[in-house]
């Protein structure tokens, strides 16, 4: 679909056309249409248990449609770091050994001399080279999140998504990170984050998606943090205020809202 | 000292030594897999299932690898077809269809007598029943499965830590997991005879939890629960000669002896570690 080339977002590398999911027959998502494109950098926010770690894993091709289609680019890597509550923490493996796992064995199963030195180069662009030998749960949350990226960027995917990149994580970590995803972005990587938190994270981004059991509204965030869009998300009424020309949220009784840890 | 060394003069006690040595190494190596994948019931399981076949198999006079080998393999089929539709009571299913396969092996050698190997040394493991072709096809069968850990190595890690993720990362994870269910049922009918039905899924489980308990590195566990199983194999039928007990039990035995100084030398604070992963063994 290169007709969105008109938006500035590039070409489409993935796209859901009338998706429906669920579990165990309890559907979680219905009749989702949305497009990821290369220049694309996207927050999906909503509620805990509207779907969106649902969403990303259909976008990741884990979760497979119940009805509808998705259409993948071919050939392309697609880069996964999950949300941290998902892990298995106790699994017996280093962060090296975790970011060897994203380069396919040719021959010899220890990593060979290229091997180590893009490993230890990848470690290194995060910041957490000196962690190599640790074991995974040895490991802030920040730095965790980093190592799951060194293991997608190891792959050189054209498309980023991740799952609650900024949350549990304090203010300087969050701007950290927003910082890195920025350049990577603007090296030509297409990100898809999930999110909490409107106000740190999501009145930033160029682009988001308002999730909960389907897609509430897609836009920028002027057009999606709006009160109508919010109570329909979140199930509860908010109001908007704009400071600096982004939006900011505030619940009813003025307090910022909702938090960006949860 | 002589009655020490007594019983290397014997060269069935020399063959069960290393049939012992090699067939503990082989469920170290794999148990790795099996009790990070949490598949330890069915090692468990189809060591039971296998049994069934053993019986048929020795009552109509038929090779035991031939028979109790075909009949292994179709309850593979069976729990691996059961586990993949991931159906609330897979478990129960497979419970009860290898425990049933297992006391229909135990009614039939009540009933009509084996002609192979005796009932205590299925059950339990034996080093008096073993030829020299049981020797050579477990040797085959532990060069087969050290080649398949080798080749597929990040493979088999990647599916084991994150199947959904390896899974769109390129790595063919039905594919590992049929390669490691395979590798798992052939390391069973080839150790059946020296550990004993009974007693296979401890020695899957034993030297991967202390090898956990040691290290936190992927790549080390393996190398040290191989080398713990294969010093288990080893102690363990050495005892069993001078005990006179039967071999599995003191190869088991000996692996839980293991367990308890790393127990103690760690002061307990690395069992934590180990107590997330799967270790049915009953
Ligand atoms: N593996 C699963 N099996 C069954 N139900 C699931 C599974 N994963 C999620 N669900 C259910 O699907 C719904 C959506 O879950 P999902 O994880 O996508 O929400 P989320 O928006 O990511 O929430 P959070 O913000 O808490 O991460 C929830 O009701 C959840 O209970
Ligand atoms: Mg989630």
């Amino acid at each position: 679909m290169t007709a969105d080339d008109r938006t500035g977002r590039g070409e489409e590398l993935v796209h859901l056309a009338g998706v429906d999911f669920g579990y165990d027959h309890h559907a979680v998502l219905r009749g989702v249409d949305l497009s990821v494109c290369e220049r694309d950098f996207i927050g999906v926010v909503g509620p805990s248990g509207s779907g969106k770690t649902t969403l990303l894993r259909l976008l990741l091709g884990t979760n497979k449609p119940q009805r509808g289609t998705i259409t993948r680019t071919p050939g392309i890597a697609v880069g996964y770091v999950p949300q941290l509550e998902t892990v298995n923490w106790n699994f017996p493996v280093t962060v090296a050994e975790c970011v060897l796992m994203a380069r396919k064995q040719r021959g010899l199963p220890w990593p060979s001399r290229t091997d180590k030195a893009d490993i230890a180069a990848v470690l290194d662009r995060l910041g957490i080279g000196h962690l190599a030998h640790r074991h995974i749960r040895e490991l802030s949350g920040g730095q965790q999140q980093r190592m799951f990226i060194a293991r997608a960027l190891l792959r050189r995917p054209r498309l980023l998504l991740m799952d609650e990149p900024t949350s549990g994580v304090d203010v300087a970590s969050r701007h950290d990170m927003l910082h890195l995803l920025t350049d990577l972005h603007s090296e030509g990587v297409a990100i898809l984050i999930t999110t909490h938190d409107l106000n740190g994270v999501a009145s930033h981004l160029p682009r988001l998606v308002a999730v909960h059991g389907r897609i509430v509204a897609e836009g920028t965030p002027r057009e999606v943090i709006t009160p109508p869009v919010l109570e329909e998300t979140f199930g509860a009424p908010m109001q908007v205020l704009e400071h600096l020309g982004m939006p900011v949220v505030l619940d009813l009784e003025g307090n910022l809202t909702p938090s960006g840890s949860s | 000292m002589d009655v020490l060394l007594d019983p290397f003069t014997y060269p069935f006690f020399v063959k069960g030594l290393i049939v012992a040595t090699m067939a503990g190494g082989l469920c170290g190596l794999i148990g790795v897999f099996i009790t990070l994948r949490g598949m330890s019931y069915i090692g468990h399981g189809l060591s039971h299932a296998i049994f069934g076949g053993f019986a048929a198999s020795s009552i109509i006079a038929v090779n035991y690898y031939l028979g109790a080998g075909l009949w292994g393999l179709a309850s593979a089929l069976a729990i691996n077809s059961v586990t993949k539709r991931r159906r609330i009571g897979a478990d129960a299913a497979i419970g009860v269809i290898t425990t049933a396969s297992f006391a229909l092996g135990v009614a039939l050698l009540k009933f009509y007598g084996s002609k192979g190997p005796s009932f205590d040394a299925a059950l339990f493991g034996s080093v008096l029943g073993i030829t020299y072709t049981d020797m050579w096809i477990l040797a085959g069968v532990a060069v087969f499965a050290g080649i398949v850990v080798f080749l597929n190595y990040r493979s088999l890690l990647f599916a084991t830590f994150d199947p959904d993720v390896a899974d769109v990362s390129g790595v063919r994870v039905a594919r590992v997991d049929a390669l490691l269910m395979l590798v798992l049922s052939l390391s069973i009918l080839a150790t059946l005879t020296v550990i004993g039905v009974t007693l296979v899924a401890a020695t899957l489980v034993v030297p991967a939890v202390v090898a956990r308990m040691l290290t936190n590195r992927f790549s080390r566990m393996l190398v040290l629960s191989t080398i713990i199983g294969a010093v288990c194999g080893f102690v363990g039928m050495y005892l069993s000669y001078h005990l006179d007990v039967p071999s599995g039990t003191t190869i088991v035995l000996t692996g839980a002896a293991v367990f308890g100084a790393v127990m103690l030398v760690t002061g307990g604070r690395r069992l934590q570690r180990a107590g997330h992963l799967d270790t049915h063994t009953a």
